[in-house]
């Protein structure tokens, strides 16, 4: 058993027993659902169900539906696409890279946190796919010997690195979460009265038993997964970026994009988990493991990696002046200055001021503010994305060709509907799936839960 | 062969340890434990060794690079040298700069998936395969560990019987094995 600092805020607060830590998490998988429960989850459907009515008619009529044209044939969908991948980086960065530098505060968050990057991914993936138009071509991108003669994809290309990243990532967040779910299965599995629960649960936990060389793999693959997950995190984003910045186009052509989209990607992606969570820990009775102190770590995440994009976005416009390149100049001073000038300030105060406000303490434990902050992130970090993507080619070299993007009807319902289908993905999660990471929660109950901490015997050494 | 299997159930990972001890140091062959979480620091007690799994895990990522570089010099150097701005890949080596994400997400997948569905196949943990653990609650908050008669030659069942008496235990249950 690990002991750590006194002074250090437990991480599970209460007299909890490694039973009752179960209980906790079990009880509301076996209880009715409440009604809000039923409420959101028709509301999140009927959402979700327009957008997929909105794609199917995209499909069924082509992209012309969307408010691109000539001059801006990049908008909203790469935009969400963008926004969507961003917000699925707090997972894999919670679970593997806290993994490996022993935050044990992860351990009551990175369940849902990885879940909520699960979704979120599959939400990005939805915008290059229905992009292509003729979504049932799309494993074209694949390099499938095939019967066009020599015809390869472009390995040189960084939107086919990304078709790999993305579905690397994808897929091994899959896994990463899947295999930390599987003794947590098996606990609802023991715990369940009903058969069909009994048989359901059974065959998520692929017949898991606990025994002491399967937890010795256990813990390895755990480790080696955190290990080859976290370059990924940092390479995702990056290979995003590259699709903007080895490209030509004045306010794309940017060497600071991997480090300044990533740093955006986290920020994002932890305003996300802070919206889910507080609603979460409340509605499902988990205040004793998601606590202040967690809420205030978060806080701090997104406060640095805030700070890293505003001292981004000031240097990128620093180097558009000191680049002495009248286009590259004209680019950042059309965005502030420019048509889109309330989208740029939209930015500039939701991500470069709010997080600076997370320095006071008071306001970086305040449950509520911190609320409110995370959504003026998430909706901040939107606008990056559309800054970056329609002001870079609204205005391009050939003034006649000037043009605006209005989103027209379906871009609007598309980028909705992914929000919808993101919410109903999340609740079936709340509802069925050990929302926290219950057994490993237990490795921390006597190292950090507060009445060992508090008890006389915990400090002596033995 | 019948055999006959005890297992000795405690409430505490820790309590289970320091038994779990005491009899290794009598003589007696602990042949599993099962636990909710992994108890650290059970395994060179009762002999499990550390898993190869990592080994295995690099092995994954190496066919993983080798695929990836094979497959991307036959398609982009050997079958079409792709002419980009009048810069067609005439090798390899000069190209290399821009192979190194896919190489690199690629050694990844194959590292990571390669590992998990050995991890999975290892402990035979597959969809639909039955629990083993011989008790619900040890996916709980109970501890158990099993001793088999038939791997202990030197001790009797009466004798292990006194042993577990002064060590002390939860529960103790036995089950005869045809």
């Amino acid at each position: 058993m690990q002991k750590e600092a006194a002074i250090r805020e437990p991480l599970i607060l209460g007299h909890k027993t490694y039973h009752d830590v179960t209980e906790d998490v079990c009880r509301p998988i076996e209880d009715k659902a409440p009604k809000m429960w039923y409420i959101l989850f028709g509301i999140a459907l009927v959402i979700g169900l327009y957008g997929v009515g909105s794609i199917l008619y995209l499909l069924g009529t082509g992209i012309g539906v969307w408010g691109l044209n000539k001059t801006i044939g990049w908008a909203w969908d790469i935009t969400n696409f963008v926004w969507w991948v961003g917000i699925g980086h707090a997972g894999t960065l919670i679970s593997a890279v806290l993994l490996l530098f022993r935050q044990k505060w992860r351990m009551a968050i990175n369940r849902s946190a990885e879940a909520m990057t699960i979704f979120a991914v599959f939400m990005a993936g939805t915008f290059p796919l229905i992009h292509m138009g003729r979504l049932w071509v799309g494993y074209w991108v694949m390099p499938i010997p095939n019967q066009f003669g020599s015809l390869w994809v472009n390995f040189n290309s960084p939107l086919l690195w990304d078709v790999f990243a993305i579905s690397t990532y994808l897929s091994v967040s899959l896994v990463f979460w899947y295999i930390g779910l599987i003794p947590d299965f098996a606990t609802i599995r023991d715990r369940a009265k009903k058969p069909l629960a009994k048989k359901m649960y059974g065959i998520l936990s692929f017949g898991w038993s606990g025994r002491a060389k399967h937890w010795n793999r256990f813990e390895l693959v755990s480790l080696v997964l955190a290990g080859l997950a976290t370059p990924l995190v940092f390479s995702v984003h990056s290979i995003v970026s590259f699709d903007f910045a080895t490209s030509v186009i004045p306010g794309w052509h940017t060497t600071i994009f991997p480090p300044y989209f990533v740093a955006g990607a986290v920020f994002s992606g932890f305003a996300m988990v802070q919206t889910l969570l507080l609603i979460m820990r409340k509605a499902m009775g988990l205040e004793a493991y998601i606590h202040t102190k967690h809420v205030e770590y978060m806080n701090i995440v997104i406060m640095v990696t805030g700070s890293i994009v505003g001292t981004a976005y000031i240097t990128e416009l620093f180097i558009s002046w000191y680049s002495g390149v009248e286009y590259e100049s004209y680019a950042f001073i059309n965005r502030a200055t420019g048509p889109y000038w309330w989208a740029y300030w939209s930015m500039m105060t939701c991500n470069v001021i709010s997080p600076q406000l997370m320095w006071i303490r008071r306001l970086r434990r305040s449950l509520l503010f911190t609320f409110f902050i995370s959504i003026v992130v998430n909706i901040g970090m939107w606008f990056e994305r559309y800054v970056i993507i329609v002001t870079s080619i609204h205005r391009d070299y050939v003034p006649a060709a000037w043009s605006m993007h209005f989103p027209s009807h379906i871009d609007i319902a598309v980028y909705i509907g992914t929000i919808g289908l993101f919410f109903v993905f999340f609740l079936l999660f709340a509802r069925y799936f050990p929302v926290l990471a219950l057994n490993e929660v237990k490795t921390i109950l006597k190292g950090s839960g507060q009445s060992y901490k508090e008890s006389p015997d915990y400090h002596k050494h033995h | 062969m019948s055999d006959k299997v005890l297992y000795v159930m405690y409430d505490d990972d820790e309590v289970l340890k320091n038994s779990a001890k005491k009899l290794v140091a009598k003589g007696v062959k602990i042949s599993e434990v099962f636990s909710p979480f992994p108890i650290h620091g059970i395994d060179p007690i009762i002999g499990v060794k550390n898993t190869r799994l990592g080994i295995m895990a690099f092995l994954y990522g190496l066919t993983g690079l080798t695929l990836a570089t094979i497959g991307m010099r036959y398609f982009m150097v050997v079958d079409w040298p792709m002419n980009i701005g009048g810069k067609p890949n005439f090798s390899y080596l000069e190209n290399m700069l821009a192979f190194v994400p896919i190489s690199f997400e690629f050694t990844v997948m194959c590292a990571a998936h390669g590992m998990a569905i050995t991890y999975l196949l290892r402990n035979k943990t597959l969809p639909g395969m039955p629990a083993q653990n011989p008790d619900p609650r040890t996916t709980d908050d109970k501890f158990v560990m099993e001793i088999r008669l038939s791997e202990n030659h030197n001790v009797t069942e009466a004798e292990l019987d006194g042993m577990l008496q002064e060590i002390g235990y939860l529960e103790l249950d036995k089950k005869e094995i045809k």
